[in-house]
């Protein structure tokens, strides 16, 4: 009789020790979900150019204004000038538009177009969305951003 | 035999208890993070304001100051902005609506780290510190001045303190008493009645006064909390002890704030407040007219005089880009209002552009219920909380006060 309730004490013992650190492995562990594409570089819609979009001082700051660089060139690889660009966007999973209104301002030259006045108030998934006209066509590409 | 297995298994559940406890930290490193970006100690220092030479010359401050208390300031000598804004309540009234020389519409504004705004009032109607300061002292119902009594009254009492941090004062020996683009008709006569360039002179004074006071304003920024010290200790690893260490009902309503409540999405980073325009849903008050908030507001801004684009502006346009690259129309506009800051709110109801709530509790249950905006539409959507739930992120957001 007695060694029956070692076992099974000493079994329900490990069982329980198992089960800790199972709990405490799995409570710890990062959670990695499955985000939207965030490649700061990809083919317009139809195909007609290739944008690339990056922070035009190199990092991302949540609440400050910030100007970005959009750099349109040609499948075949040369620079994109001359082009109309419109800007919008928002944050899809809060179905709200941005909170500033940013414009395309200044050709820097090599088909780098600036875009001034862009404000990220929240982290979460933003998502900007361009409209180019140029002599090649009107094409659009949106570019997702992840805070 | 049996004793040791027993207390063996004892041990084993004991350790299932200890590493249970380790295993499910109070807070996921993401929320960890959301935590510290809140606290104080991440609120950067204040950039200058390269629109305001005068900004952070303290001679123009002390100025600044003394105007600010000056119920000089003012048609009937009745009235200085601190009526309003009471330096031992916060720089607010308690008030649903404040009250000057009449009843406003709109709830008075705490000031705690106004200096860091880009907008000014509930719906960011001017876009300096300067430039607002201009807006209540010629407002019939706050005021009720006009900027030439100003520029006289400043001429008159504060003559040689004004000329040493703004230079000679313009000759107004010619200026009406009482005139103003804006006011009275008998106000409004008299300013067209004045040449352009005396017109000129006379709003260089009425804008130095603005600086002046904004100068003042800057030094108003928010204490620390017991918010501040727990999140501190948080992300410093260290145990949170004494007041800092937060109850598990507060601990609860902080996880709600950034969790499941979705408030962080707008209250955000130091101040609590992403400095940008919401409809919540807070419905208009019965009586007060018509109020649709930042959609009105855009047409105001850009009318200013004294406006960031204007000629009263010191330094280059480049600081000018929020009112460039504002948003100017749109359904998400109307009926929208400033993210107020959350610091000090338990300590300052009523509560909403108009103190449409008497309680945090009238808040929060707002928020829980989300009803649909009476014109436009409301970004927050039906949270459904329990009534601990509630309470909790009430408790929470007292600790923003202590
Ligand atoms: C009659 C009461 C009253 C007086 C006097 C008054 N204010 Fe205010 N203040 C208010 C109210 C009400 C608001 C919000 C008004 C609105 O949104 O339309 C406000 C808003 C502000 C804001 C905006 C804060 C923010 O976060 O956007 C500042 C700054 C301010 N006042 C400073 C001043 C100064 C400086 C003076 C004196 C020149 C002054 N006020 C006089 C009631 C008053
Ligand atoms: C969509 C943005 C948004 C979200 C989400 C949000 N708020 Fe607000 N909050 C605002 C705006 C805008 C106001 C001012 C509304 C007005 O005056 O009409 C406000 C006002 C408040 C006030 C009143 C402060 C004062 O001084 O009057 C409190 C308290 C508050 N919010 C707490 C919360 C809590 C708690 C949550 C989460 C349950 C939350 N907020 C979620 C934008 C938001």
């Amino acid at each position: 009789m007695a060694s029956v309730w070692r076992y099974i004490l000493a079994g329900l013992g490990l069982a329980a020790l198992l089960a800790g650190i199972l709990a405490a492995v799995y409570l710890t562990l990062p959670q990695s979900a499955v985000g939207p594409d965030t490649s700061r570089s990809k083919k317009t819609q139809n195909g007609l150019f290739v944008a690339s979009f990056e922070p035009e001082r190199g990092v991302v700051r949540q609440g400050d204004l910030q100007s970005w660089v959009l750099t349109l060139k040609t499948a075949a690889g040369a620079p994109v000038e001359g082009a109309a660009i419109a800007v919008s966007g928002g944050m899809p999973q809060h179905d709200h538009g941005l909170p500033t209104s940013p414009q395309a301002t200044d050709y820097l030259g090599d088909g780098r177009y600036r875009i001034d006045g862009i404000k990220f108030t929240m982290s979460g998934w933003w998502q900007l969305h361009f409209s180019i006209s140029a002599a090649a066509g009107s094409d659009s590409v949106a570019f997702n951003i992840v805070l | 035999m049996r004793r040791l297995a027993g207390v063996a298994g004892l041990l084993a559940l004991a350790a299932l208890i200890v590493l249970g406890g380790c295993g499910k930290p109070e807070f996921s490193d993401a929320e960890k993070k959301t935590i510290a970006s809140l606290a104080l100690n991440t609120l950067p220092s204040l950039k200058p304001d390269t629109t305001n030479q005068y900004a952070d010359l303290p001679a123009a401050a002390a100025l600044g100051s003394t105007l600010f208390f000056d119920v000089g300031m003012s048609r009937d000598g009745t009235v200085s902005c601190s009526t309003c804004h009471k330096i031992d309540r916060q720089f607010q009234d308690d008030l649903p609506q404040a009250v000057g020389v009449g009843r406003t519409n709109r709830r008075t504004m705490p000031l705690a780290g106004v200096a860091r705004n880009p907008w000014f009032f509930w719906d960011g109607r001017r876009d300096s510190l300067w430039a607002q300061a201009l807006t209540p002292l010629e407002n019939p119902l706050e005021q009720a001045g006009n900027r030439a009594a100003f520029a006289h009254y400043i001429k008159k009492r504060f003559g040689e303190r004004y000329e040493r941090i703004f230079g000679p004062l313009p000759d107004l020996s010619s200026v009406p008493a009482n005139a103003s683009p804006l006011g009275s008709d008998a106000d409004k006569a008299a300013w067209n009645a004045m040449p352009a360039g005396q017109q000129d002179d006379v709003n260089r004074v009425y804008a130095n006064i603005g600086k002046a006071i904004a100068a003042f304003e800057r030094s108003i920024e928010p204490g620390q909390t017991r918010f501040d010290r727990f999140a501190i200790d948080l992300a410093t690893g260290s145990k949170p002890e004494g007041d800092a260490a937060f109850s598990p009902e507060e601990i609860l309503g902080l996880k709600l704030f950034i969790g499941k409540a979705n408030c962080v999405t707008c209250h955000n980073g130091p101040r609590f407040t992403d400095n940008s325009f919401h409809n919540t849903g807070v419905p208009p008050v019965e009586g007060l007219p018509l109020d649709r908030g930042r959609v009105d507001a855009v047409a105001q801004v850009q009318a200013d005089p004294f406006n960031c684009l204007g000629k009263f502006r010191d330094g280059d346009e480049s600081a000018c880009r929020e009112l460039r690259f504002m948003v100017k129309d749109g359904v998400q506009i109307m009926r929208a209002y400033k993210t107020p800051s959350l610091r000090g709110a338990a300590d300052r109801a009523p509560y909403m552009h108009a103190g449409q709530f008497t309680t945090l509790d009238e808040v929060v249950a707002h928020y829980s219920k989300a009803p649909l905006a009476v014109e436009g539409v409301s970004e927050v959507h039906p949270l459904d909380l329990s009534d601990r739930e509630r309470a909790a992120l009430v408790a929470f957001l007292k600790t923003l006060s202590d």
